[in-house]
C-alpha cells in the first residue's frame, strides 16, 4: 500500500459546530427523533420481553446512547459501511436494519436478520453495509480496516465507520487497526462511545490517561470530539469527519455518552451511584433533542408525542411480527457452516 | 502439455501468480512478502509482477492485517494472507476462530468469507520452541475453517488454486522442510478439489494415513517393508477438513492394520481423529493394534539431536508398522 498523507500532523481534537441549516431540515429532524425513540423503545421492549422469558441468552442495551447511534448512523452515505459493537441495536437500527427482521433474530426465529443464528450480539444486514455486531471487543477494528481497504482497493468513496467503546480502545486489536489503517490510508472512523465504563469498570480506574482523543495522536490522526448526548452536534460532527475521512484516511471521532441500562441483564449497578444514573437521566439525548426542537419553535409538543407514540406503535407491531415467526428447523442446523 | 519440475515453495507462487492474473480480486499480504519475498522466499518476483497494491507487506501486528484480510473477504476482495510462522495465530486467532470461521453461519449464511491464510508449518529447522510447531488440529477443531496441508508441489499448487477460489476461510499449512522439495507439476491448468485423499502408494497389507511431511517419510517406510515382502498403502488425506473418510475407510477394511502419522504433538492430535473413525466404521475389519506416530508431548526443544528426537521419524513410523502388522510378523 502507498501512504500519501505522511505529512498530517494533529494535536487538539477537533469540535465541530452545528450549522444552522442543520435545525432546517424538518425531514431529517423529525426522522432523527423517531429513530431515537425507535432505539428506546426497540431496547425497552426486548428487556420486558427478556423479563417475560421470550427473549433467550444476553443482551447489552444501549439506554441513554440514541444519540451516539442515530446522530453517527445518519450522518453516513447509505452505501458506506459500518461495524457495529456488542451494544449495537442503535447502530444497526440507524444504519437502516429491518425492525421486524431485526426483532425475529432477537427472538431467535428463522426468519430474522441472521436466520436466528446470531441473536442480539451479531445482527448483520449486508445489503445496508451493516458488515456486524460482535460479540469480541475491539475485533471489529481489524474487519473495519478491511472493509475500508476493499474501498479503497475498488476505487469507491465509501468509509467503514467502526463503533468501538471507551473499553475496546485498550484491545491491541483496536491499537493495531488504529496504526494500520494510518499506515495504509484506509477511510475508517473510529468511532469511540465514550460511556466511561467497559462492563463494570470505570475509564478512570485502567487507564492512566483517560482522554481517549490522545490515542490519535501517535498515528497521526484527526481526532474529532463531540457531546455524545446532542445528537445535533453528533450528526455535524461526523458529517465532517466523513467528508475527510473519505479524502484522507482515518479519523477517530470520540463521543462522550453514558449508559443508564446496565451492562447486561446481570448488572445489579453495583460499580455506581443512583445519583450518577439520575444525573444522567436528566442529560437524556432524547430529552435534549426534544428541548431543543421545542425551544426553536420547529415541533410543537402534540407532534412531538405523536412522533414518539408512533415509534412505539412500530415497535410492538414488530414485536408482533417477530412472535409469529417460526422458529428455525432443528433439522436445519448445520446449514451454512460452509458457503457454498 | 507436460510436466515441469518445480519445487513446493514455486508451485505455491505459480498458483497464487495465475489466480491474481485471472482474478484483480485476490491479493497477497503478510509480513515482508514484498521485496524479502517472504521468510521462505515464496513471492519472489510477485511484487515485480503484481506491484505493492497487491502485494501488500504489512505492520507485524497479524491480529490488524489478518483481520483486514476477513473484512475485506465480506465486502468483494479474495485475499491470501501469509502468516509468516505458523506458530504466529496465537496473536491472530480471534479474527480467525470468532471472526472468519463463524461469520458465514452467524450471519444467517448471507456473507462469503473467501480468504486464504497461508501459513509456514512445522519444525526441523531449529527455529525452536515458537517457531517450530505443527498446529493443524486446533484449526481442524473450530467449524468453518477448512484446513489444507499438501505434501508435494503438485498437491500444494492444485489444492491452492482451489482453496483461492473457495467461499470459505481456508487455512493452508505448508511444512517448511518441504518448500525446497521438488516435483512434477502440469504446464496445464488444474484444479484439486477438497475433500479427496490421495492414495501415494497402493498396497494391501497395512495403511499409513498421513499428510504434510511425514507423507515422505511414509514412502520411505512402505519401499523398506516392500523390500522385506509386506506392501503398504500410504493414504495422504490432504485436507483434515473437509475430510476424505471413505478412503481411508477403504483402505483400512482392505488391509486390516493401519497406523496414522503426522508431526503435530500426538496427544489430543488430528491422528486421534482418524483412529476414532477407524474404529466407528472400521473396527470389525482392524486385525491389529491401530498405532498413531506423531510428534512427543514436549515444546520444540532448539538442539539439533533433541528436536529430532521429539519429531516423528522414519525409524519409529517402521516401529508402529511392525507393531500394527502383530501376528503377520
Amino acid at each position: 500500500m502507498v501512504n500519501n498523507n505522511k505529512t498530517i500532523k494533529v494535536s487538539a481534537p477537533i469540535t465541530v459546530g452545528v450549522p444552522e441549516e442543520f435545525w432546517h431540515n424538518t425531514e431529517l429532524l423529525s426522522k432523527m427523533l423517531r429513530y431515537m425513540y425507535l432505539v428506546r423503545y426497540f431496547e425497552e421492549k426486548i428487556f420486558w420481553l427478556f423479563a417475560q422469558g421470550l427473549v433467550h441468552g444476553t443482551m447489552h442495551l444501549g439506554i441513554g446512547e440514541e444519540a451516539t447511534s442515530i446522530g453517527t448512523t445518519f450522518a453516513l452515505n447509505d452505501d458506506d459501511y459500518a461495524y457495529a459493537t456488542h451494544r449495537g441495536h442503535g447502530q444497526a437500527i440507524g444504519k437502516g436494519c429491518d425492525l421486524d427482521l431485526m426483532m425475529a433474530e432477537i427472538l431467535g426465529r428463522e426468519e430474522g436478520l441472521c436466520n436466528g443464528r446470531g441473536g442480539s450480539m451479531h445482527i448483520a444486514d449486508f445489503s445496508k453495509g451493516l458488515l456486524g455486531a460482535n460479540g469480541i471487543v475491539g475485533a471489529n477494528g481489524p474487519l473495519a480496516c478491511g472493509a475500508a481497504f476493499s474501498c479503497k482497493a475498488k476505487g469507491l468513496d465509501r468509509v467503514c465507520a467502526c463503533f468501538i467503546g471507551d473499553g475496546a480502545n485498550n484491545e491491541g486489536a483496536v491499537l493495531e487497526s488504529l496504526n494500520l489503517a494510518a499506515a495504509w490510508d484506509l477511510p475508517v472512523m473510529f468511532v469511540t462511545i465514550n460511556n466511561t465504563y467497559g462492563m463494570s469498570t470505570s475509564i478512570e480506574k485502567v487507564t492512566r490517561n483517560s482522554d481517549l482523543t490522545k490515542r490519535a495522536i501517535p498515528f497521526d490522526m484527526p481526532c474529532y470530539e463531540v457531546d455524545g448526548n446532542d445528537i445535533a452536534a453528533v450528526y455535524s460532527t461526523v458529517k465532517e469527519a466523513r467528508a475527510r475521512a473519505v479524502k484522507q484516511g482515518p479519523v477517530m471521532i470520540v463521543e462522550h455518552t453514558y449508559r443508564i441500562s446496565g451492562h447486561s441483564k446481570s448488572d445489579g449497578n453495583l460499580y455506581r451511584s443512583k445519583e450518577e444514573i439520575d444525573h444522567w437521566k436528566e442529560k437524556c439525548p432524547i430529552k435534549n433533542f426534544r428541548r431543543e426542537l421545542l425551544q426553536r419553535n420547529i415541533f410543537s409538543e402534540e407532534e412531538l408525542d405523536r412522533i414518539k407514540n408512533q415509534a412505539e406503535k412500530r415497535i410492538d407491531k414488530a414485536i408482533e411480527f417477530a412472535k409469529n415467526c417460526a422458529q428455525p428447523k432443528t433439522e436445519e442446523v448445520l446449514k451454512n457452516v460452509f458457503a457454498e | 502439455m507436460g510436466n515441469v519440475e518445480i519445487t513446493y515453495a514455486e508451485a505455491i507462487r505459480d498458483a497464487m501468480s495465475e489466480e491474481m492474473r485471472k482474478d484483480d480480486s485476490v491479493y497477497l499480504m503478510g509480513e515482508d512478502i514484498g521485496v524479502y519475498a517472504g521468510a521462505f522466499g515464496v513471492s519472489r518476483g510477485m511484487l515485480e509482477e503484481f506491484g505493492p497494491e497487491r502485494i501488500i507487506d504489512t505492520p507485524i501486528s497479524e491480529a490488524a492485517y489478518i483481520g483486514t484480510a476477513v473484512g475485506s473477504a465480506v465486502t468483494g476482495m479474495r485475499p491470501i494472507a501469509e502468516l509468516q510462522f505458523s506458530d504466529f495465530v496465537s496473536v491472530c486467532l480471534d479474527q480467525i476462530m470468532n471472526q472468519a470461521a463463524k461469520m458465514h453461519y452467524m450471519f444467517g449464511g448471507k456473507i462469503n468469507v473467501p480468504m486464504v491464510i497461508r501459513s509456514a508449518s512445522g519444525g526441523g529447522t531449529g527455529a525452536a520452541a515458537q517457531h517450530s510447531q505443527s498446529l493443524e488440529n486446533l484449526y481442524a477443531h473450530i467449524p468453518g475453517l477448512k484446513v489444507v496441508m499438501p505434501s508435494t508441489p503438485y498437491d500444494a499448487k492444485g489444492l491452492l488454486k482451489t482453496a483461492i477460489r473457495d467461499n470459505n476461510p481456508v487455512i493452508f499449512l505448508e511444512p517448511k522442510l518441504l518448500y525446497r522439495v521438488k516435483g512434477l507439476v502440469p504446464t496445464e491448468e488444474y484444479l484439486i478439489p477438497f475433500g479427496e485423499a490421495d492414495i501415494k502408494r497402493k498396497g494391501e497389507d497395512i495403511s499409513i494415513i498421513t499428510y504434510g511431511r511425514t507423507v515422505q517419510m511414509s514412502l520411505e517406510v512402505a519401499d523398506y517393508f516392500a523390500e522385506i515382502g509386506y506392501e503398504v498403502e500410504v493414504v495422504d488425506i490432504r485436507t483434515l477438513v473437509p475430510l476424505d473418510t471413505d478412503t481411508i475407510i477403504e483402505s483400512v477394511k482392505k488391509t486390516h492394520r493401519a497406523v496414522v502419522v503426522h508431526e503435530g504433538v500426538e496427544f489430543g492430535g488430528f491422528g486421534g481423529e482418524i483412529v476414532g473413525l477407524i474404529a466407528d466404521k472400521a473396527i470389525m475389519y482392524i486385525d491389529g493394534p491401530i498405532k498413531r506416530v506423531g510428534g512427543m508431548f514436549c515444546p520444540i526443544p532448539f538442539n539439533p539431536y533433541l528436536e529430532a528426537e521429539v519429531l516423528p521419524n522414519v525409524e519409529r513410523i517402521k516401529k508402529a508398522v511392525w507393531e500394527a502388522l502383530g501376528d503377520l510378523k
